[in-house]
């Protein structure tokens, strides 16, 4: 009797899950059933996309094509730099008892107040020198400033956590510093390096920030610009601007889809350490 | 250089294959332990050198910009005449700054007041794990992960004040007459904040989740055999033992909400009238819509001050709080 109690109780709990899921999850949906809609009928858009159409997707994909291009080659430049640079730092920060560590730490902490668009600001008139301003690299470099820093923070966490023994253990039978970490460490760090490159590649892809200020011409043009650059003007046809939201959207469908355990240590991770 | 380091690398240091065989070998000892720590110093270099040149240089370069006529022309001339304390009295004296001073104040505590309370009322409800409340709270995540000017696009459209869905749907249940909801000097600041909460309600719930599953369930059981359950219950257990995961999360919450950009230019651009108009947007659109780069930067740097005082504050309070 207790527990038929309880039972009937908990599924009561999942019907009001359901219910704030559909609340907050609505806009998603929204989206998604505008860029179903046939493109022109932007007055009361039905409530389900009866008369489905991918018109929208096929004018997104025609003339956002090239934009998704770009994001893709700059979220994927970003996480393989932002690896590169974050996971020797990390093991270093975890393993060596360096003189500076706590400082480098505090630093990256501190580095996550200053404001992006301070850093835009400056980074304008040095790639205006350098001849970085729309490109690829540019975007790439400047996009790691959200990368970086959260990949040492989160890979330190969790390369702590390999015992020092296991290192040592490869160094006495002669493996250098460089061997062990390659060939011991790294391998055995594969889910952090997986949820670091995982959230690397959608900040970077979501970055709209650097792409708005170091880019001014359309021969280099993340799809958040391009996005952007749609809803600046007046907007008459909606489903092909909601098929562009939903295709810039995808990195986090998938991501949620297929890496969940993943995202949760990512989000918690990143922010707890 | 890498002298300076020499304590660090000698308490840490153990004897190696390659080293036992420089020892052998006399005064090349030395160098074997100094290519070690050297070594040690070469795996955080690249990552030292990223962090200076693009948040140390950016810093510093916006001082220094600050106190300069640095517009378009500097590009040309490759001249920025010092001009003092000039851009600073431009920006405060501007009839802007106050209303994006106080729009920066109320977007961030309107956002985080929602986000966090919402969040919180989420996470305290799944910790009852029903059937299906794993996959939920997964799917919960969503609103967060999307870029967000893609949250913009969808809520502008969601919005508006002739077609959007929110007012149809009110219009239908005859509650208000077509407010423009991102249009109206009144509405704008409301519903930028409204939608910014959507947006921070999954990184709060899920960060509160796990804080709250790091509670014991013994301590609950506990509680409620000296009558404390419910309300009591949270007030007397969870609240307290959640404090350090409550102060992440807004200190955070704080530091990321004063800076955003990218939902305000999405939704509004900083309009109409300056109504969403905070220092962050305030100072690109001195930067890069109107190339006075020198005062976009002492905006900046404005920025800065109030995110790294209110970061101090806060965290010496809070620690305060926690010790007494």
């Amino acid at each position: 009797m207790a527990s038929r109690a309880r039972a009937r109780r908990s599924w009561a709990s999942t019907v009001t899950g359901v219910l704030l899921l559909a609340v907050m999850l609505f806009p998603v949906y929204w989206m998604a059933n505008v860029s179903l809609q046939p493109s022109g009928s932007a007055v009361q858009t039905p409530w389900f996309p009866v008369r489905l159409s991918f018109a929208g997707y096929g004018v997104a994909l025609s003339q956002q094509g090239g934009h998704l291009l770009t994001s893709l080659l700059v979220a994927a430049g970003s996480v393989a730099f932002s690896l590169l640079v974050a996971t020797p730092a990390a093991y270093a920060l975890a393993h060596f008892r360096l003189r500076g560590s706590t400082a480098m730490l505090f630093g990256i902490l501190i580095s996550q107040m200053i404001p992006g668009i301070v850093v835009a600001n400056a980074l304008y008139s040095a790639y205006n020198d350098l001849g970085l301003l729309n490109s690829i690299p540019g975007l790439i470099l400047a996009d790691s400033t959200a990368g970086i820093p959260f990949a040492i923070l989160i890979l330190r966490a969790f390369l702590g956590a390999i015992p020092t023994e296991v290192v040592e253990a490869a160094r006495v039978d002669g493996a250098g510093q460089i061997r062990a970490f390659v060939s011991i460490v790294l391998p055995m760090s594969r889910n952090a390096l997986i949820t670091a490159a995982l959230f690397t590649f959608l900040f970077t892809w979501s970055d709209f920030l650097f792409a708005l200020t170091l880019t001014t011409t359309e021969d280099v043009r993340p799809v958040t610009l391009g996005l952007y650059q749609y809803i600046g003007t007046y907007v008459n046809d909606w489903s092909s601007v909601m098929a562009t939201a939903v295709l810039a959207s995808i990195p986090a469908v998938v991501l949620l889809l297929v890496a969940q355990r993943y995202v949760t240590a990512g989000v918690t991770g990143g922010a707890v350490k | 250089m890498a002298d300076t380091h020499g304590r660090g690398g000698v308490t840490t240091y153990r004897p190696s294959n390659g080293v036992a065989r420089a020892a052998a070998a006399g005064p090349a000892w030395w160098s074997a332990r100094r290519r070690e720590r050297l070594l040690r110093l070469a795996f955080l270099l690249p990552a030292v050198a990223y962090l200076l040149a693009f948040f140390g240089y950016p810093v510093a370069q916006n001082v220094v910009m600050a106190f300069q006529h640095y517009t378009t022309a500097t590009f040309y001339t490759g001249e920025a005449p010092w001009v003092g304390l000039a851009n600073y009295a431009a920006v405060v004296g501007s009839p802007v700054f106050a209303k994006a001073l106080l729009n920066t104040a109320l977007f961030t505590l309107g956002s985080i007041a929602g986000q966090f309370v919402i969040g919180l009322a989420i996470a305290v409800f799944f910790r009852r794990q029903f059937p299906l409340s794993r996959v939920l709270r997964s799917l919960l995540l969503l609103p967060w992960l999307v870029p967000l000017i893609v949250s913009g696009a969808v809520w502008r459209w969601i919005l508006d004040q002739d077609n959007g869905v929110l007012n149809r749907f009110l219009g239908a249940l005859h509650l208000v007459d077509r407010p423009g909801w991102l249009t109206s000097t009144s509405l704008a600041l409301i519903a930028v904040i409204l939608v910014n909460i959507w947006i921070g309600i999954p990184f709060n719930t899920t960060i509160l989740y796990g804080g709250l599953q790091d509670i014991p369930e013994e301590l609950y059981e506990a509680a409620a055999m000296d009558g404390a359950t419910g309300w009591r219950a949270f007030r007397y257990v969870t609240w307290p033992l959640l404090r350090p995961v409550v102060n992440v999360v807004l200190v955070l919450g704080v530091v990321y909400t004063i800076k955003v950009l990218d939902i305000i230019l999405g939704l509004t651009g900083g309009g109409p009238a300056n109504a969403t108009q905070t220092i962050a947007t305030q100072s690109y659109q001195l930067s890069f819509q109107q190339f006075d780069f020198g005062q976009g930067a002492a905006l900046g740097n404005i920025l800065i001050v109030i995110s790294l005082v209110f970061a101090l504050f806060y965290l010496r309070a809070s620690r305060g709080a926690v010790r007494g």
